[in-house]
């Protein structure tokens, strides 16, 4: 579903990656690891398609509406709710059965009480949980997901790590984690850089 | 409605809600293009003549343009909400349209205020000067709105949004006093016309490329 040669990506005269392989299939999970600046955020950014890489070959199988993506920031607009943040996100991936889908995943997530809340009153945990939502929201084939556990109590640790065992089957994941222990159980496969 | 037009439809009612709970950027420009006007009252030497007058009225709405424009992506790079829309539309030029459309009925607020006080200060417009003004702000909120998502993905914003937008402005400055003071107005409203369609056309063509690292 995703295949990468000899990535590259440079900024300026600074080389962020450098050689990286990589091959994801359906129902397969990597785990990307590596100490800070090694370039586990640059390379989820290229494989989203966010950066294009410098150098090497980039093949992503599946449509940009199909990939589900969670960066280092929620992706979420500060001044709307839950809700129309959604919603919004909803409409533009075309999202059939949009509010039954939006209501169910806010249900799953915890969320469904503070739903008419602005995101900016939102704890970071709850901010996070909310990106989560967003990710899944139009069910993605390919989820790309840079350090997920961010700022998650332990109850909702393990709500991902139980999302995370039910997304593999049928979708290619990559998640880049500082904590791979949690990940490592359902990795089929793992990427250290350097 | 279509796919497009109903992303498109969407993003910028999503920067009327935005602007509505924050009232952060409307009323700013508001404030600014009143205050300019009667700075403009007051300085303005008697018997200055109306070539004079048309001129500051363009001064003024250019610079409440550029205040809007500064603010344009300001919830985007909150949260870095643009990677999630660069993600979310099938079309990425989807997401300058709709903000264009916002910036563009800000700007009209703004000028439903400015215009009316410009008469009462110096003397009233003309439709051909009003139809100019309309053309003007298309222009201005096409290129200003791609101009602004360059500078916001940069550390030195405030800097380079001036610096990009304002000669790409001088057109729209002799087309807009043109039409306001020219015997041939015609002529000039037809100029505009043709810089809107021209900076329309690449501004939609390029902007894929401004928001892909």
């Amino acid at each position: 579903m995703i295949r990468a040669e000899g990535l590259e990506k440079r900024y300026g005269r600074k080389r962020v990656l450098r050689g990286v392989d990589l091959a994801v299939g359906r129902g397969e999970l990597l785990l990307v690891t590596g100490p800070n600046g090694s370039g586990k955020t640059t390379l989820l950014r290229v494989c989203a398609g966010l950066a294009l890489p410098s150098a090497g070959s980039l093949e992503v199988e599946v449509d940009r509406s199909r990939l589900g993506y969670l960066g280092h920031e929620a992706l979420l607009y500060r001044e709307l709710t839950a809700l129309e943040n959604l919603d919004l996100y909803g409409r533009l991936y075309r999202v059939p059965e949009r509010r039954e889908r939006i209501g169910m995943l806010l249900e799953r997530f915890g969320l469904w009480d503070a739903r008419g809340e602005r995101v900016g009153s939102y704890s970071r945990g709850m901010t996070q949980r909310l990106a989560l939502c967003r990710v899944l929201l139009h069910d993605p084939e390919l989820v790309i997901l840079d350090e997920p556990y961010t700022a998650l109590d332990a109850d909702a640790a393990e709500l991902l790590d139980r999302e995370l065992a039910g997304l593999v089957e049928g979708r290619a994941i990559l998640v880049s984690t500082h904590d791979p222990a949690r990940v490592e159980p359902l990795a089929t496969g793992r990427l250290a850089l350097a | 409605m279509s796919g497009y037009a109903a992303d498109v439809a969407a993003l910028a009612r999503k920067d009327l809600k935005l602007e509505l709970r924050a009232r952060d950027t409307l009323p700013a420009m508001l404030l600014f293009v009143l205050s300019t006007l009667v700075v403009f009252h007051f300085a303005l030497p008697e018997g200055s003549g109306d070539e004079a007058a048309y001129g500051l009225l363009w001064v003024a709405i250019v610079f409440t343009a550029l205040l809007g424009l500064a603010r344009a992506w300001v919830p985007e790079r909150e949260h870095g909400v643009l990677d999630g829309l660069v993600l979310a539309t099938s079309d990425r030029s989807a997401i300058w349209l709709g903000k264009a459309i916002a910036t563009f009925a800000f700007l009209a607020a703004a000028e439903l205020v400015a215009l009316p006080a410009f008469a009462l200060f110096f003397q009233p417009l003309d439709a051909a000067a009003i139809a100019g003004v309309a053309l003007a702000n298309v222009g201005i909120c096409a290129v200003g709105t791609l101009l602004a998502a360059m500078a916001a993905a940069s550390r030195t914003r405030e800097l380079i949004l001036p610096l990009l937008f304002l000669p790409l402005t001088i057109p729209l400055v002799v087309g807009g006093v043109g039409s306001s003071i020219s015997a041939e107005a015609g002529d000039y409203l037809l100029f505009l016309a043709l810089y809107d369609g021209v900076f329309a056309v690449l501004s939609w063509a390029t902007f894929e490329y401004v928001v892909v690292e």
